[in-house]
């Protein structure tokens, strides 16, 4: 199965990354755009029980793909 | 003293810090590999700059997860010295060892050039040669160096006298100008809260010797000698 995992900035973390990507879309004349926010995403291909995958994921989202002090994450499992 | 300087895969600044302890304030240092998992008998350690793993996944990200930090985690948790320079901050960060992260650079530009910096508080081992008042002089180079902690942390940062360095202008000002990365505070180096483990983006062993356009950043390392001699001599009795 697949693991696909988004990580976000937490919202009160700069990010300058979005800020820049907005002025770029409100110089090519999108109107509305509120915010942006620039994240990751990543793809693990893992063999196993779902629920320990889950787990294990999920554990692995904490300790290393993201940090904590900035970064949300959420995943599906397909 | 006795010195670990640590290697990762892409560390860049190890011999030079390396270079400052040894050739120029005359201590004993070792080179220890990121696979090895002890420091061996030391009194501080030096988590050098670099680029550890390209950087990859987040800066510090996959190096704090090497052997060797479990060792110094160990040695910090026994009140053991540990400085982290540039990448090393982002490191120790990652590793939890101090509190926050490093996010990419406000301008989104890497940033390479001579900076200045006041110490926040002479309480610390890496501030107290530092003349009171003093403004250093030394260089940065870091695309990830904005320190971000969230308003809690920030607090217990300033309550317990943890922030060590700080961006100013040329005269000593906290400005926004002054501050090359958009750190919070004009951050650029902390302790935590039982002092012994602290980082700073700028590097100090760049700039320990006339040749090098600046001698300020040997001001952390004398006083980091100083501290550990103190603790070396024997109570009084």
């Amino acid at each position: 199965m697949k693991a696909k995992i988004t990580v976000s900035p937490k919202k009160a973390v700069l990010d300058p990354q979005g800020k820049t990507v907005q002025n770029a879309l409100e110089h090519m004349g999108y109107k509305g755009i509120r915010a942006v926010h620039v994240g990751k995403y990543l793809e693990i291909e893992v063999e196993g029980d779902r629920e320990i995958v889950r787990q294990q994921i999920d554990e692995a989202c904490r300790k290393l793909l993201t940090n904590p002090v900035i970064e949300d994450y959420q995943f599906t499992l397909e | 003293m006795n010195f670990a300087v640590l290697q990762f895969p892409a560390s860049n600044c190890d011999q030079d810090a390396v270079h400052v302890l040894k050739n120029v304030l005359g201590h004993s240092v070792r080179l220890v590999w990121h696979k090895d998992l002890s420091l061996g008998s030391v009194d501080g350690v030096v988590v050098p700059g670099g680029f550890s793993y390209g950087d990859h996944l987040r800066t510090g990200a996959i190096a704090r997860m090497s052997p060797i930090m479990q060792a110094v985690q160990q040695f910090a948790a026994n009140g053991g010295t540990v400085l982290g320079i540039c990448n090393g901050f982002q490191i120790l960060c990652e590793a939890g060892l101090l509190p926050g992260a490093l996010i990419r650079n406000r301008s989104l530009q890497f940033r390479c050039e001579h900076v200045y910096l006041k110490a926040a508080t002479r309480r610390s081992g890496f501030t107290r040669a530092i003349p009171s008042g003093q403004v250093l002089r030394v260089p940065i180079a870091h695309g990830e160096g904005c320190y971000f902690a969230d308003e809690s942390t920030l607090k217990t940062l300033q309550a317990k006298d943890q922030i060590l360095f700080q961006y100013t202008t040329a005269e000593g000002q906290i400005t926004d100008a002054a501050n090359p990365n958009g750190s919070l505070l004009n951050i650029a180096g902390i302790c935590n809260e039982r002092g012994n483990v602290a980082g700073l983006m700028p590097h100090p062993e760049r700039a320990s010797e006339g040749l090098m356009g600046s001698t300020d950043g040997r001001l952390v390392f004398e006083g980091w000698l100083q501290e550990l001699a103190e603790r070396k001599r024997p109570l009084a009795a």
